[in-house]
């Protein structure tokens, strides 16, 4: 007698979510409110400690609120990580895919030519573009999209090649599918685990790098702010001031932990190895 | 009566520098009959049998089902002459898609050759001709035992109504009482679909259990062919009977075992 498993979701999964979930929510309440204005100054209440009347997590050394700037800079986050990992996912993920099914030299070339590209440094090409193109959060995405792309096709092609070298890929073929049908239903599925965690990964890292562009200066520009840009304007005042730099630190990292663990439980849930079993 | 399937000096390697892997090779499968390949490991009779499924392309000689090369039905009729050479694999953990329900699985060739969708009732017709219950459908590989594996494979298989079924190895992965049943399975359907079956194993006592001929496969080359009984009590070839003997061997340890 054969029943289904009862779905369990993983402890990580619902940790990551609701880290994920706390970040997401911050960018998108301030798109319809924060506490002050992103510019406003508030001069007599400069370098306030966290939790001052009227400034829950305090003030900078300018007087501007910390909470809404850590919310408007979550915003900016999400945007640049959502749209560079996503514009890197697609072509990452095809390109892995064709080297994978290519015969060996195109699949060789391809493979050398991704190696060539992961072993180019990412933060200076990102600086070469900002002179190049000029400091924002274009050029951050272009930047991060760029770096990420042979990262997505590079994690693609190992595992690609080993499902297709299953019989249930020779079966297909026997079956009349092609190439492009395989790698969509049948590999695609089969190495979705690996990808979904590479792109918490990445979508980690993004959120990183961007703070780190905006901490040198070639990030976000104002009127907007960003983790890193509060980053670097406490560096100055850090020794009187050390909350300016603890605060976004802390919610970078448990952020990053956010998604660490949220890929770790999607890999969990997707596989219906884990989720479902056999009772004899 | 002209073969289903002829093969004249056939030889295939899989690239120009690489080693021969069938050398010369020329057969003829009936239709209706029931050929058996045997050989050792690397023999080369499963890159044959890949090569008569259009799988892999000759590198020289013939092969044409029902009288045309599979080199023009692949270029002319490649659904048709799919769904006229079906093959079974050896691990039937490995020939299943992990992440594909049973009833996907199953419609899979009737969707890709026949281009059309699979009713429910149609899927469990051919579970239920291979002695599954229909309620494997929503299961997944891993939630199936080996047994059930390779009778859904073999359901698949069938499922666009094939001339020739070519089975690689298809008890190998299994229990030994399992295999029975699968070798039961498969004299079964064959008797009653009048299936062409043209199976390869490493064991003697199988095929000649199933098949009323055997071609005995060597380094890329055949030995020796011909019907069942003749192989068995008169081979014709050192290497065929020092195989004739194994088996008598393995089969008398295994009485006595029994016993």
């Amino acid at each position: 007698m054969h029943s289904r498993a009862r779905r369990r979701w993983p402890v990580q999964l619902t940790v990551g979510a609701a880290l994920v979930g706390v970040f997401v929510a911050l960018g998108l309440v301030s798109l319809v409110w924060t506490p002050y204005d992103v510019e406003s100054l508030d001069v007599a209440a400069r370098l306030a400690p966290p939790g001052t009347d009227g400034h829950l997590l305090g003030t900078d050394r300018l007087g501007r609120d910390v909470l809404t700037q850590i919310m408007v800079g979550a915003r900016n986050s999400l945007l640049v990580a959502v749209v560079s990992t996503t514009a890197a996912l697609v072509p990452g993920v095809l390109v892995g895919l064709m080297t994978a099914a290519s015969g060996r030299a195109v699949r060789e070339t391809l493979s050398r030519a991704t190696d060539v590209a992961l072993a180019l440094p990412g933060i200076l090409i990102a600086l070469v573009l900002a002179t190049a193109l000029g400091p924002g959060n274009a050029t951050t995405m272009i930047a991060i999209t760029a770096w990420f792309v042979p990262v997505m096709a590079r994690v693609t092609i190992g595992p690609a090649r080993q499902i297709l070298a299953r019989e249930f890929v020779e079966a297909a073929r026997a079956g009349g599918r092609g190439t492009w049908f395989i790698l969509m239903r049948h590999v695609l599925p089969n190495i979705g685990p690996v990808i979904i965690v590479q792109t918490s990964l990445l979508f980690a890292s993004a959120i990183l790098i961007e703070a780190a562009l905006s901490y040198l200066g070639v990030g976000a520009q104002r009127p907007t702010t960003s983790w890193g840009m509060v980053f670097n304007e406490a560096q100055a005042v850090v020794g009187e001031a050390p909350s300016l730099v603890l605060i976004p630190g802390v919610i970078m990292v448990v952020t990053v932990l956010g998604f660490n663990l949220l890929g770790d439980g999607l890999r969990a849930v997707l596989d219906p190895r884990q989720t479902t079993k056999a009772v004899t | 009566m002209a073969p289903l399937v002829d093969v004249g000096d056939l030889s295939f390697r899989y690239g120009t520098h690489q080693p021969w892997v069938l050398r010369s090779v020329s057969l003829s499968v009936p239709r209706g009959a029931a050929v058996g390949i045997v050989g050792e490991s690397g023999s080369g009779k499963s890159t044959l049998i890949r090569v008569l499924c259009g799988l892999l392309t000759a590198t020289a000689g013939a092969v044409t089902y029902a009288g045309r090369d599979i080199g023009d039905w692949l270029a002319r009729h490649p659904r048709q002459f799919r769904r006229d050479n079906q093959l079974v694999f050896q691990s039937p953990a490995s020939s299943l898609d992990p992440r594909m329900r049973v009833r996907r699985s199953v419609a899979e060739p009737v969707r890709a050759l026949e281009r059309r969708r699979v009713a429910d009732d149609e899927l469990a017709s051919w579970l239920t001709l291979v002695g599954l219950d229909p309620s494997v459908l929503d299961r997944y590989p891993h939630q199936l035992s080996g047994g059930q594996l390779q009778r859904v494979a073999i359901a698949r298989s069938l499922s666009v109504n094939p001339g020739v079924l070519y089975a690689d190895e298809p008890t190998s992965a299994l229990d030994v009482s399992v295999q029975a049943q699968v070798l039961n399975l498969l004299m079964d359907l064959r008797a009653r679909l009048g299936l062409t079956l043209v199976m390869v194993s490493h064991d003697l006592a199988v095929v000649s259990r199933v098949c009323e001929q055997i071609v005995v496969m060597r380094g890329g080359a055949i030995v020796e062919a011909g019907p069942t009984a003749a192989v068995m009590h008169n081979p014709a070839a050192e290497y065929t009977r020092a195989l004739v003997d194994a088996a008598r061997a393995v089969s008398l340890a295994a009485s006595r075992s029994a016993s």
